[in-house]
């Protein structure tokens, strides 16, 4: 496990780089996304207008104050349990090249062979800790569907974004994985001795 | 005696209602802080150390920034306890709860969760169609009334889990099922947090209690000596299960699990577990018959 520094939109190379445990930290730029925009563009099959290429994105739906037409600024921004959405991991990274979904609380298993062939990792944060995430966004740079308000697609710029924890990395590992098993294992010991 | 007026007595309880859910979003209390702090004593993996500093980190910057802990406001839900001899009917506290959660919720403002459960679509600020959510206790003998306000976040309420065993699984059966679930619940519900447990009484009486027991203070034990011990048995077994902060292995999975329990049927033996995050906020207010307001996190 190591700590490490990286800036969106990044390379596969960057991406291959990072091992499941490791600690990082992100600055650049950050897609915000969640259930009901990813709804529109794999369900709904309407294209999103942001380049998402190399983009990392964070599940969210942030409380904004509005500031003017298509102008908002942060009130209070956290992140999402990601497992919800996992389904849309595989169409993420092949249809559209994203490289990094951040998330809490993990991905299922079926994540991991995609993100793997694709070259995409899985970065969790610490979920409810929004007050230090919104002090980490520096400004809202763009929105767009927002009819879709909260859970429109939102540009953020970012500075020390994290700490986050590589939980699902390029290679086949993940961290969620293998507590499941080790507590599944445990489980049968602690039903023996109820 | 006061002549306060029915009208200054609703606007009372709407102020209270609207100061509660903000209090409740960005000031958690102090026994759950004492909690988060214990925790990261006692935890060991490297990855939940780092959740849990950065917790107790954001928990400061919530103070200094004057911000809330976490973005999602949650579903409003309140308990109320009104006394026989309050002079406000339940009908207008109802509505004075539901404008005090709109005035919070437009004038902070906090993010809008509150959907239509079918179309999706944006129903306002923090209200709607059976939103907030309020139970209600009444009590004999009192002219009081006190209102405790839990912000639940989807998260947490996600991981709700009921089952209705029967009388031969018995206790273990219980534990069986509260240890399943939590495991399941892995890293979503936000960990380490609250597990609340109810047990008996009927199948959404038990997901009442659950939800009870979840807004009790951190390490408090039921009265009954038989649901303590259970209390302090789940505890143990499920910091045993190493699913850990947020689900990335580790000591600490649950900072404390609470039960409620009701006597139910001969043939029933029903449990729900619902979830609080670490983020486990409630605040109270209590008013008394002349509208006067004193804010408590307890009732």
């Amino acid at each position: 496990m190591s700590s490490k520094r990286l800036s969106f939109p990044a390379s596969e190379e960057a991406i291959r780089d990072l091992r499941a445990g490791d600690e990082v930290t992100v600055d650049g730029h950050i897609i915000g996304i969640r259930d009901r925009t990813q709804i529109r563009i794999f369900d709904q099959g309407i294209e999103p207008p942001m380049d998402l290429s190399g983009a990392f994105l964070l599940h969210t739906a942030p409380g904004v104050r509005k500031l003017g037409p298509g102008k908002y600024e942060k009130v209070c921004i956290g992140t999402t349990t990601s497992a919800r959405m996992v389904r849309f991991t595989e169409g993420l990274g092949s249809q559209y090249g994203v490289r990094a979904i951040c998330g809490k609380g993990g991905l299922p298993d079926e994540a991991i062979e995609p993100m793997q062939r694709l070259g995409m990792v899985y970065f969790a944060i610490v979920g409810g800790a929004a007050a230090l995430e919104t002090t980490q966004i520096e400004e809202i740079e763009e929105v767009a569907w927002e009819e879709l308000m909260p859970e429109c697609l939102w540009k953020f710029r970012v500075k020390d974004f994290g700490p986050l924890t590589v939980g699902i990395d390029s290679h086949g590992n993940s961290l969620f994985h293998d507590v499941q098993e080790r507590a599944k294992a445990k489980l049968e010991e602690l039903y023996d001795r109820l | 005696m006061s002549t306060i007026t029915i009208t200054d007595l609703e606007a009372a309880v709407e102020d209270a209602a609207a100061y509660l859910y903000v209090w409740a979003l960005k000031d958690i209390p102090q026994d759950l802080r004492d909690a988060l702090a214990d925790a990261a004593n006692r935890e060991t993996s490297v990855p939940g150390q780092r959740v849990l500093q950065t917790i107790l980190k954001n928990v400061t910057v919530a103070e200094t920034e004057k911000n809330l802990v976490c973005q999602d406001t949650g579903i409003a839900v309140y308990t109320c306890r009104v006394g026989e001899h309050f002079p406000l009917h339940p009908a207008r506290i109802y509505a004075a709860l539901k404008t005090g959660t709109e005035r919070a919720t437009v004038d902070h403002p906090l993010r809008s969760n509150a959907v239509h459960t079918i179309t999706r679509e944006n129903t306002g600020p923090n209200t709607g169609y059976r939103l907030p959510i309020v139970h209600w206790e009444f009590i004999p003998d009192w002219d009081g009334l006190d209102v405790k306000c839990v912000p639940k976040g989807s998260g947490s309420e996600n991981m709700s889990f009921l089952k209705m065993c029967v009388p031969a699984d018995g206790v273990k059966g219980v534990k069986q099922f509260v240890l399943e679930s939590i495991v399941g619940a892995g890293g979503k519900p936000c960990p380490p947090g609250i597990v609340g447990v109810g047990i008996g009484g009927s199948a959404d009486y038990a997901m009442y209690l659950a939800k009870e027991a979840i807004a009790r203070p951190v390490g408090t034990r039921n009265a009954d000596p038989h649901v303590a011990k259970l209390e302090e048995e789940l505890y143990d077994l499920l910091n045993e299960t190493g699913i850990g902060p947020m689900g990335l292995g580790g000591d600490v999975t649950v900072l404390s699990c609470h039960v409620e329990h009701a006597d139910t049927h001969m043939t029933l033996n029903p449990v729900a577990v619902n979830y609080q995050c670490w983020a486990a906020r409630r605040a109270s207010a209590h008013v008394t018959a002349n509208g006067e307001v004193e804010y408590d996190r307890e009732f």
